[in-house]
């Protein structure tokens, strides 16, 4: 373990109910995360893996089980200190970018770190993912690569606690999917937040410090990377 | 093909997904038929039970007063050519007196020919039986006055005419198709309680005016409508040696005038409201069919994958807002039936028909449904189209996003650092202009619909305000015939009076190029203080010395304007004068014509003369005051101020109360129904936007807030363009209701607007928390995760 504990996670069970049907997306899970440790979720579409981050990030709620953040339990927290907690402490990176289309790059990095405690400026952010020149650009205007890039600005310009990155490559080429994981590996070491990593792909799973397996909402398998590959090294 | 069954089951299920959106489109459908079923089925029943009852009462077409004329004269009229049937008549203004009543009461009394019915206007008898023949001292009461005071047959009442009280008996109770709006004199709205129609015996009236042999009104009808001015000029020709008459068609005939007016009123309501809610409604389904078409292009293309033709899809979509119309339609006909009964139940109140009830209007219902089909059609033209041009590949990927950028509202709203939510907000809404901007227009005509309704209580409050200012008098008595100046003396000191004011009026016809008109032509001193002459803002304006002062209606129907001269002929006598018009002055009801008193005197021949007076009174001494008035022979009718005003009052409101809230609840409907369905596609198009912003820890009070922000911006747009638009559809009212019977003034008071802002902004803000709610359920991750 890099730092020190920021979340611990008890029984965390989910289920989700469609008409009669009940689906356990999660089945008791127990998990700690560390700041500047990265974790890689594995597992087949439908283990829970992104269910786990929804949680962990506080856009969705357990049926059972408790989260905790620096000593305050999360599951316990209403929707505005679960608002409140997002806005502070996390940054998400989804597979589908999720940029505001209406706003340029710029301005949805800005957006992102209204009520941050110390961000970083937006325009910084923005040239370490190498966007820079475009940062004025809307997201009708930049490739998937790009968007993708900004999106990743947009979750470390508040330098996040958890910084929770899901299929952040799911939709982008190879080449830009190793410069994402680069950008994701150097954001988890300079800003020393605590970075989940939600894939299905094996190969990307090898840049972790930590790797959980996931199989049906339990974890079946936690191993180590000793030592971690480096995102450069990564190809699929 | 064996698909469509399916796709009408794909049809109910689309309409439970935007039953919000469906039921919004569903009542402005229903408003704009019902305000047209109603309209016009009121319209249609008001104007066949006229035509029946005048038909049925061979109702006059030519009316004609003057001082007194021979038979002869009416032998002579009858056998001018055009002519179909001569009544003569003599009708008195007289003062009744009932036991138990102390209030004024003023009656007109009418003859009835000595045998058989009226050749022309005749009356509808309701209950007992006409008067005989002779000089029994038999009369017959109009009904609403009979109801009024609970009178039957058998009962009795004094008329004060000529100078002298008649005891007479009741043997009837009637109705008359020159009474069904019934205005006495100096009334400006019916008073059941205080005007009576009386009707009685030729002989009776003879003798009371000393009259054998001579009538002083007439009413003829003629062979074909075309040739109603012939006959006109042909009639005042022959009672030219009785000196000038006042001749008019049924146009200046008050009842008919009135009852006209409001038609007028109707059909204007009619023709105009269920226009707005009709374009409301086409917009709303332009809107609600272009979202649901985007939010549907996978299953549109999966259906043309399937081999199922464009036509049929098309007709899907297009049924889905078919059947949307037929729900409305048929909520508007049950809702317009309902009102149009009410509607007519309240006309019924003071409109003296023998018979009226609601009836539809077959074209115009079938015009109503047609042309909100129609609209439908024009609504959903758009995404139908868009649903026959989607080539199936192209609608089975995904939609290509919308390109933002800086659109013109941010820059004129941005011009310091502002919020990124606020951006968003203004580029969403530059980014679909026409669609803001119709929002915007629809929420406007909401507005707008309003003001134009409810202006009417303004108008209202400034004619009563004007008769407040320019009338200090409590009552206005007037002579049995004019009496010596020196009268008022006497006057003053009844019993009670505290201040008493003299005046003269009578008829004259007054004169200028080709147009004339009869008008009373009031003489007031110059020292008057219980009645003053306003100008349209309330100001007082001095009775000139000189020369004539006009209403500006008049003046602008006599073609005239201050310094111009015109011809003044007194009624019944042969004489012509000419005056110069001095002063233009306002007046809302009627039309008459004001000089000064002593000028007037030395006009007319003989001595100075006095026909009326207006009087302060005493409040602890009224009922004195009217007792004591009851025995006099020198009052032939009274009028009391406050009484007037109430009853006008009265009935102005009972009126418009009705209509008026009526369209405030359908106007906010309407604003309910635009603000919601732009909220709610607002909230389907940008679902993952918000979503996104959770994630980025956004409380969901904060997202509302966008959505929120959003509507104000359309809402508050609205509200300033709905005020001009308003006031400009009052302007038109004004324009429409603009006759020589009465004027409304163009007043838009601020709690006029008040209120229009109010609901449209209480609309806005329910639909918005009604959206907002369903935001606040959003599956933050099931929407990030969906796919693109």
């Amino acid at each position: 373990m890099r730092g020190e504990k920021t979340h611990s996670v008890r029984g965390l069970t989910r289920i989700y109910r469609t008409g009669s049907d009940e689906v356990h997306a999660l089945r008791g899970v127990d998990l700690e995360l560390c700041s500047g440790e990265l974790v890689a979720l594995l597992g087949p579409s439908g283990s829970g893996k992104s269910t786990l981050l929804n949680l962990l990030g506080g856009i969705d709620r357990p049926d059972g089980g408790e989260i905790w953040f620096r000593g305050e339990e999360l599951t316990r927290f209403d929707d505005r200190a679960l608002a409140r907690y997002r806005r502070r402490h996390v940054g998400f990176v989804f597979q589908s970018y999720n940029l505001i289309p209406s706003l340029t790059a710029r301005e949805n990095v800005e957006l992102a770190c209204a009520g941050a405690e110390a961000p970083v400026a937006a325009a910084d952010a923005l040239e370490l993912v190498g966007l820079r020149a475009r940062m004025d650009h809307f997201p009708g205007q930049l490739s998937g690569g790009e968007q993708q890039r900004a999106a990743v600005a947009r979750a470390i310009a508040k330098r996040p606690d958890l910084l929770l990155c899901d299929e952040p490559t799911g939709a982008v080429d190879s080449r830009a999917g190793v410069r994402i994981l680069e950008l994701i590996e150097r954001c988890s070491v300079e800003l020393g937040a605590a970075t989940v990593l939600v894939t299905h792909n094996a190969a990307i799973a090898a840049m972790a410090d930590r790797v959980l397996s996931l199989v049906d909402g339990s974890i079946a398998e936690a191993r180590r990377n000793a030592p971690r590959r480096k995102a450069r090294d990564i190809s699929w | 093909m064996n698909a469509l069954p399916i796709l009408q089951r794909k049809l109910l299920r689309d309409l439970r997904q935007i039953a919000g959106q469906a039921a919004a489109i569903v009542l402005v459908v229903a408003c704009a038929v019902a305000t047209a079923v109603m309209s016009f089925g009121v319209l249609r029943s008001l104007d066949q039970a006229r035509a029946q009852y005048y038909e049925r009462s061979r109702f006059a077409e030519l009316f004609v007063s003057l001082p007194r004329a021979p038979e002869s004269a009416a032998e002579a009229i009858r056998r001018q050519t055009g002519v179909e049937g001569v009544q003569t008549r003599l009708v008195a203004d007289v003062a009744v007196g009932l036991a138990g009543v102390e209030d004024p009461v003023a009656g007109r009394l009418l003859s009835l020919p000595e045998r058989g019915e009226p050749e022309v206007n005749a009356i509808v008898l309701r209950r007992g039986r006409s008067v005989g023949a002779g000089d029994a001292p038999e009369v017959i009461v109009s009904e609403s006055f009979a109801e009024a005071h609970g009178l039957a047959p058998g009962e009795r009442l004094s008329v004060l005419v000529g100078g002298r009280s008649h005891e007479m008996i009741i043997v009837g109770i009637a109705l008359s198709p020159e009474y069904v709006y019934a205005l006495g004199p100096g009334m400006i709205a019916p008073d059941d309680r205080r005007f009576a129609v009386l009707w009685t015996g030729r002989r009776v009236l003879e003798s009371a005016l000393g009259a054998r042999g001579e009538f002083n009104d007439l009413a003829i009808r003629v062979k074909e409508p075309a040739a109603l001015d012939d006959v006109a000029r042909q009639v005042a020709a022959v009672l030219e040696p009785y000196g000038a008459a006042d001749v008019h068609g049924r146009e200046r005939q008050p009842s008919h005038a009135f009852l006209t007016a409001m038609f007028h009123q109707i059909a204007g309501v009619g023709r105009i409201a269920p226009a707005i809610f009709l374009v409301v409604a086409a917009f709303l389904v332009h809107s609600v069919l272009g979202r649901l078409v985007e939010t549907q292009r996978q299953h549109i293309g999966l259906l043309k994958a399937l081999g199922i033709g464009e036509a049929a899809i098309g007709w899907h979509y297009l049924e889905l807002v078919l059947v949307l119309g037929m729900i409305g339609i048929a909520a508007g006909l049950a809702a317009g039936t309902i009102l149009g009964h009410g509607l007519t139940r309240l006309y019924a109140g003071f409109f003296h028909f023998p018979f009226l009830s609601f009836r539809h209007d077959p074209p115009s219902v079938f015009a109503a449904c047609a042309v909100a089909i129609a609209a439908m059609g024009i609504g959903a033209y758009r995404g139908v189209r868009a649903v026959s041009r989607l080539a199936p590949a192209l609608a089975l990927a995904p939609p290509v996003p919308p390109g933002y950028g800086r659109t013109w509202p941010e820059r004129l709203a941005l011009r310091g650092p502002s919020g990124g939510t606020t951006r968003m907000v203004l580029r969403h809404l530059g980014r679909f202009p026409l669609r803001a901007a119709l929002t915007v227009i629809g929420l406007a005509l909401a507005v707008a619909l309003q003001i134009a309704m409810l202006f009417s209580f303004d108008a209202l409050d400034r004619i009563i305000a004007f008769h407040a200012h320019s009338e200090a008098r409590d009552f206005s008595v007037l002579f049995a015939r004019p009496l010596p100046s020196a009268t008022i003396e006497e006057v003053a000191r009844w019993p009670g009076v505290l201040k008493a004011e003299a005046w003269r009026m009578l008829p004259v016809r007054l004169g200028s190029g080709g147009q004339a008109r009869v008008v009373n032509l009031t003489g007031l001193a110059q020292s008057a203080a219980l009645r003053t002459l306003l100008d349209a803002d309330l100001a007082p304006v001095p009775v000139p010395l000189q020369g004539l002062a006009l209403p500006g209606k008049l003046a602008s129907l006599l073609r005239v304007g201050i310094g111009d001269r015109v011809t003044l002929q007194p009624v019944g006598s042969r004489r012509m004068l000419e005056l110069p018009v001095a002063r233009i002055v306002e007046q809302y009801i009627g039309l008459d014509a004001y000089m000064d008193l002593d000028a007037l005197n030395a006009l007319l021949p003989g001595e100075p003369a006095i026909s009326g007076a207006d009087l302060a009174i005493d409040p602890g001494r009224r009922g004195e005051f009217l007792r004591a008035l009851k025995g006099s022979r020198v009052v032939a009718g009274i009028s009391e101020r406050s009484a007037v005003l109430a009853s006008f009052r009265d009935t102005m409101l009972r009126t418009l109360t009705l209509i008026v809230s009526f369209f405030v609840a359908f106007a906010g409907l309407t604003a309910f129904g635009i603000a919601f369905s732009s909220a709610w596609i607002t909230l389907s198009e940008r679902e993952r936007e918000f979503a996104t912003l959770a994630s980025l820890g956004f409380s969901a009070a904060e997202v509302s807030r966008i959505l929120a922000l959003e509507n104000a911006i359309l809402v508050a747009l609205a509200l300033l363009l709905g005020s001009v638009v308003g006031r400009g559809l009052a302007w038109l009212v004004v324009q429409r209701l603009d006759t020589e019977l009465y004027r409304v003034p163009l007043v838009v008071s601020a709690h006029t607007v008040a209120i229009a802002v109010l609901v449209v902004v209480a609309a806005a803000l329910l639909s918005t928390w009604t959206v907002a709610r369903h935001l606040r359920r959003m599956d933050v991750p099931a929407v990030l995760n969906a796919r693109q």
